[in-house]
């Protein structure tokens, strides 16, 4: 599809309409974005503070969501979408509920943050240290995939989803490392669940990132790439990238 | 396209023979170079069961040409549907198929229409028994002047000799067949003009399927009707294509989108893109395509 611009067409509200839509997608992207950086923040400072506002900052995106849904589904009553539209509103609707979902494993890891940090004890030994380098990973990959679909480049998205095999290598080391952990010392098993749990949360942002990488490419090349292997989509990209 | 050197990237089967004979074998076509600034052929689907191959077909309207040496087939007991802005030939791509163009002067066409196999355009070809077998259905209901019994039973008196019984039989058959004759069977002696706009054209229908044709050619069937009648010519058309080979023109995007299994996209004169109307409404391939079904056409 045209990457420069949703404009053209002969309605000027429909033009408007649709640019709206990928703002507020764009907006609450951003807002997730924020949750998921002090989401992470908290826990590696063991901030409880910064992650009490995350907890209570979910209702904002889960308003986005419901408001985006409302609007594209307007515009599908009003407007019978065809072609890239059609593909837009439904990637749309479907990187919101990737989007909602990230910002509820935002605020599962805000409040793993606030059982780690009433738990106390030495904040030197608790293995809360171990995800911040995932917890990179993941603000990177969620952070590109929000970037491929602003603007609407299947190749950015294929590359984000690569990055995704290095964040589930990073999930696989931390729980060898939490188990070494917890085998030393088995008082720190609670403290060390809450860890996983949130490896856990982190590990499951990553794989959503790599679902609106799937939305992207269905978007600009109309194929649907999931369940597919990183090859096939390589090769999908590639062929319709010559049009 | 990068996907395709080394072939050509389409395929087309020949209906120099008859479709079935002709099956076992392909052959390529190259496309006109007639499609709108492109190296892509317009028609990027081969269709198995072709009841009507079109090649090269030009018309014209005196000197000017109106069709650009269009080349497609049409599925067997599928609906085809030819969207494009106006003039931009699809009426008249439509008007080829049953030679009906030949009631005015000055109109002709070159190429091949080949139906099952034979090219209607032949001179030699009987015109009333090629109308017999392709059915026609216009944009403004026609019904004739006389009762709608007798609106059923006028043509099939010009190709059939049927008793009474066996006339009153087909007069129902059609009428059922075209979703009506629950509504008329009190009143078959009353004028057809009489019935409402959405009855009328439903008659017009009854008419086109009585004489038992091959192919239904609709040309704007519902774009004079109210949402409701509209439906209705709709679940017929669905209901109809089990027997017969549909092509309709149409205005209406969603009409097309709803009812048809292909799509032509048609813009002066040429085929823009043939495609399965899943393909053409959610990602067709050409550009032009994509601006006119998106409204961003101007």
């Amino acid at each position: 599809m045209d990457k420069t611009s949703l404009g053209h067409h002969i309605s000027h509200q429909f033009n408007v309409a649709l640019e709206d839509i990928r703002n507020r997608v764009l907006t609450m992207g951003g807002m997730v974005e924020q949750q998921l950086t002090d989401a992470i923040r908290a826990l590696v400072n063991l901030d409880t503070r910064l992650a009490e506002t995350v907890v209570t900052g979910d209702y904002k995106v889960n308003a986005q969501e419901v408001a985006i849904d409302d609007e594209c589904v307007q515009i599908l009553a009003r407007r019978q979408p065809a072609a890239s539209d059609l593909r837009l509103i439904i990637a749309v609707i479907k990187t919101i509920t990737d989007l909602e979902r990230i910002g509820d494993e935002a605020e599962r890891i805000a409040r793993m943050t606030i059982n780690l940090a009433q738990a106390g004890g030495d904040d030197k030994r608790n293995p809360h240290y171990y995800i911040e380098h995932l917890g990179e990973q993941v603000k990177h990959m969620l952070h590109d995939a929000l970037d491929a679909f602003a603007r609407m480049d299947a190749e950015a998205a294929v590359a984000v989803w690569r990055q995704d095999f290095k964040a589930d290598q990073e999930y696989e080391a931390i729980t060898r490392q939490l188990m070494t952990f917890m085998m030393e010392d088995p008082r720190s098993i609670p403290k060390a669940l809450d860890v996983m749990w949130s490896a856990r949360a982190l590990g499951r942002i990553g794989d959503r990132s790599r679902n609106i990488c799937e939305y992207v490419i269905y978007l600009v090349h109309g194929k649907d790439v999931r369940h597919t292997s990183i090859e096939q989509m390589e090769k999908e990209v590639r062929e319709q990238g010559g049009r | 396209m990068s996907s395709t050197e080394g072939t050509l990237p389409f395929q087309l089967t020949t209906g120099a023979e008859t479709p079935r004979a002709a099956a076992g074998k392909k052959e390529y076509i190259v496309p006109p170079a007639a499609v709108i600034g492109t190296e892509e052929p317009a028609s990027l689907i081969d269709i198995p069961n072709p009841k009507i191959v079109i090649r090269d077909l030009s018309f014209y309207y005196g000197k000017y040409r109106a069709l650009e040496a269009i080349n497609m087939q049409i599925a067997e007991k599928q609906v085809t549907a030819f969207i494009g802005p106006s003039g931009c030939g699809k009426s008249t791509l439509l008007r080829g198929f049953n030679r009906i163009y030949e009631l005015y002067p000055d109109q002709r066409a070159t190429g091949q229409i080949l139906l099952d196999g034979v090219n209607v355009l032949e001179k030699r070809q009987d015109l009333n028994l090629l109308r017999a077998k392709i059915g026609m259905v216009f944009q403004k209901p026609t019904p004739f002047p006389m009762s709608i019994y007798d609106n059923v039973a006028f043509g099939i008196r010009l190709y059939e000799k049927l008793s009474r019984a066996e006339m009153a039989d087909r007069v129902e058959w059609a009428l059922s067949k075209a979703a009506l004759w629950n509504e008329v069977k009190d009143k078959l002696k009353q004028s057809g003009a009489r019935l409402s706009g959405g009855q009328q054209q439903r008659l017009c229908i009854a008419r086109a399927i009585a004489v038992k044709p091959e192919v239904l050619l609709l040309d704007e069937p519902a774009s004079a009707l109210d949402p409701i009648s509209t439906a209705h010519i709709e679940a017929l058309i669905d209901e109809l294509k089990s027997d017969y080979t549909i092509v309709i023109v149409t205005h209406n995007m969603q009409q097309a989108a709803r009812v048809s299994d292909y799509t032509a996209f048609m813009y002066l004169g040429r085929m823009v893109e043939f495609g399965d109307t899943n393909t053409i409404f959610t990602n067709p391939r050409r550009k032009e395509t994509e601006d006119y079904i998106t409204g961003r056409y101007g």
